[in-house]
């Protein structure tokens, strides 16, 4: 990146910059990129390699549950499962995280309470974000009020989209305030919905801009959650803003990720793209639902040798 | 004379409704009774073995949930498309058997007759081993017999086609699914029988055919948590395997058959089909006793 941390100080100072900037940063190559992520994805793990990275993909995970179904007894449930992923062998690392919908943020904190496990909440209207900003930010102050520990907010797509940068950057900033000094925040771009590899490059150095604490693919509500390329572009731009400010920011691919061989490769990205700093949970996250059971499922395997079923891991 | 390419058949694996290869890459030489070689067939790995149990899991909620009726039209369906496809099977077996034309042609007419044979009974096992029991107390008590699960099937090594379908049609006609590591030495008709399986109605997933070493195959299959039974009809060797696999089976209480000397021309009565159901049995209140007893 041709770009020093002086020049980025002043990119946001209004509209114009701030579009210059996002516009005049390089063109995805896009059969190159994914190229290079399936590429790094025929990488082969084994034995105690791919048992490390197993842990670590189960130390990584932010446990999902964002249904409007979603009950307090299912919440605590989760919870109970993210601290102590599989009861028979307690040698299984617990999880990252649970994430829920703000209402539930007291629920889980009670079921998590005494572990590391932190309580990650949507918040800004998730997940299509299409609310007045005051309504936005009442619903990151309840959550971070009921004690969650990060939020996940949505940008706003439609101004995205439309070219509208800056108020997608003054959003971000106030939901940043709105976050506290404790509060962790991710911010969701919903690559599935921002069309080419561009625009998501654009989101993930306006996210980053904003002061984002994370950058995160997608809701997991839409038809394209996250892949690996657009997860490799996302840790490019990562490693770039580390390299041009010194911050580093982290990143978490949500959605469609559901076999242990899916979060291995994603595994690799990160190490061959960011680095070893980026492997570890405070830098890289899964959002993810059931690949959380195929990953107790293969640590099964490699303990035991035999296959597991899904008769052994609980049901959710 | 004709001066066509000869246009050989690929054999694959059907996996889950899919006709994929090994996943290994691997094939090996399958020949007739006089070693002349007759075509390359997959020669599965253990991963093929997981991939083949995934796929039929996620077949037995739909397929023990269809109604036997439909079962059974579906084994029917099986049947006409057999038929329809006689010539193939007859070469097949007497390549595979070394019989004749017309010895292979009786085989596979019997092959045939089978699985009408299960088609029928499809909507009539749940009369015969299930029921109403009369039970002193004020309940109505109901057995009815219930599928197994996800069922191991290795198929005889010598009756590569009827031995074949007298293991499988009894255990799918239940409402289980099922992993078929077809016979070692001739696996053609069994992978043949894939092909009429996929277009038959049969949803993909309930029957699963795997080609290549037995004992490699079985091995995971038997250890494999998330196999309910195994049938080891094909592991009818010398060397001690049906015991190996035997003991790997006890880990999650598999249901175990074991080999036994079968002649596969007989009719087979209803054993097969009971050895891989469950009874569930519910007690029903029907109300409170009166003074004169049972109200009913």
């Amino acid at each position: 990146m041709p770009t020093t941390a002086h020049t980025l100080t002043d990119v946001a100072a209004s509209e114009s910059t701030l579009r210059r900037f996002l516009h005049g940063l390089p063109g995805v190559d896009a059969v190159g990129l994914e190229a290079r992520a399936a590429s790094l994805g025929t990488r082969s793990i084994k034995t105690t390699a791919k048992a490390y990275a197993i842990d670590l993909a189960i130390s990584m995970v932010d446990l999902t549950t964002l249904e409007g179904a979603d009950t307090p007894g299912k919440v605590r449930a989760l919870g109970a499962k993210a601290v102590q992923p599989d009861p028979t062998d307690r040698t299984t690392p617990a999880t990252a995280a649970v994430c829920v919908y703000p209402d539930m943020v007291a629920a889980a904190k009670q079921a998590v309470a005494g572990s590391t496990v932190k309580v990650a909440s949507v918040a800004t209207a998730f997940p299509a974000g299409r609310a007045a900003l005051s309504v936005k930010l009442a619903d990151v102050r309840e959550a971070v009020a009921a004690g969650a520990d990060e939020i996940d907010m949505v940008i706003d797509r439609g101004a995205f989209l439309a070219g509208n940068y800056m108020k997608v950057y003054d959003e971000i900033v106030a939901v940043k305030e709105a976050c506290g000094a404790h509060a962790r925040l991710k911010v969701i771009f919903e690559t599935g919905e921002l069309s080419t590899y561009d625009n998501i490059r654009r989101a993930s150095w306006l996210g980053m801009l904003a002061g984002a604490d994370f950058i995160k693919t997608s809701t997991g509500k839409v038809a394209v959650n996250a892949t690996p390329a657009n997860t490799l572009l996302m840790l490019e731009a990562v490693r770039d803003f580390r390299t041009a400010t010194g911050v580093q920011v982290g990143v978490k691919p949500a959605g469609g990720i559901r076999t242990s061989k899916d979060a291995i490769k994603f595994l690799v990205l990160v190490n061959e793209t960011a680095g070893e700093d980026w492997l570890d949970s405070h830098w890289f996250r899964f959002g993810a639902s059931s690949l959380l059971n195929d990953l107790l499922m293969q640590r099964q395997k490699l303990a035991t040798g035999r296959y597991s079923g899904p008769d052994y891991v609980t049901v959710d | 004379m004709s001066d066509r390419l000869s246009v050989l058949k690929t054999y694959k694996l059907y996996v889950g409704g899919k006709f994929p290869r090994s996943e290994s890459g691997r094939v090996y030489e399958v020949t007739d009774s006089k070693a002349k070689w007759l075509a390359n067939a997959p020669l599965s790995s253990r991963k093929d073995a997981r991939d083949a149990v995934v796929a039929a899991r996620k077949a037995f909620g739909a397929w023990s949930g269809a109604t036997a009726y439909n079962r059974g039209q579906i084994l029917y369906r099986v049947a006409e498309m057999l038929e329809g496809r006689r010539d193939q099977f007859v070469r097949e077996v007497a390549d595979a058997e070394g019989l004749s034309k017309s010895k292979a042609a009786v085989v596979v007419d019997a092959t045939v007759d089978r699985w009408v044979w299960y088609a029928g009974w499809t909507d009539k096992i749940a009369q015969v081993v299930g029921g109403g029991n009369p039970v002193a107390g004020p309940y109505f008590n109901l057995s009815s017999p219930e599928p197994t699960g996800v069922v191991a099937i290795l198929a005889p090594q010598e009756s590569s086609f009827l031995g074949l379908v007298s293991v499988l049609a009894p255990v799918i006609a239940t409402g289980n699914t099922a992993v078929v590591v077809a016979s070692e030495k001739s696996p053609l008709p069994a992978l043949s029988l894939a092909e009429v399986l996929a277009t038959s109605d049969l949803p993909g997933g309930v029957v699963n055919v795997l080609s290549g070493r037995t004992a490699e195959i079985a091995t995971p299959l038997a250890a494999h948590q998330d196999v309910n039974a195994i049938d080891l009809a094909g592991a009818d060797t010398d060397d001690g395997l049906a015991k190996e696999l035997e003991i790997a089976a006890t880990d999650n209480l598999k249901r175990v058959l074991r080999p036994q000397p079968v002649d596969y021309t007989e009719t087979p009565g209803i054993d097969r089909m009971t050895a891989f159901l469950e009874t569930k049995t519910v007690w029903h209140p029907t109300g409170s006793l009166g003074a004169s007893g049972s109200s009913y």
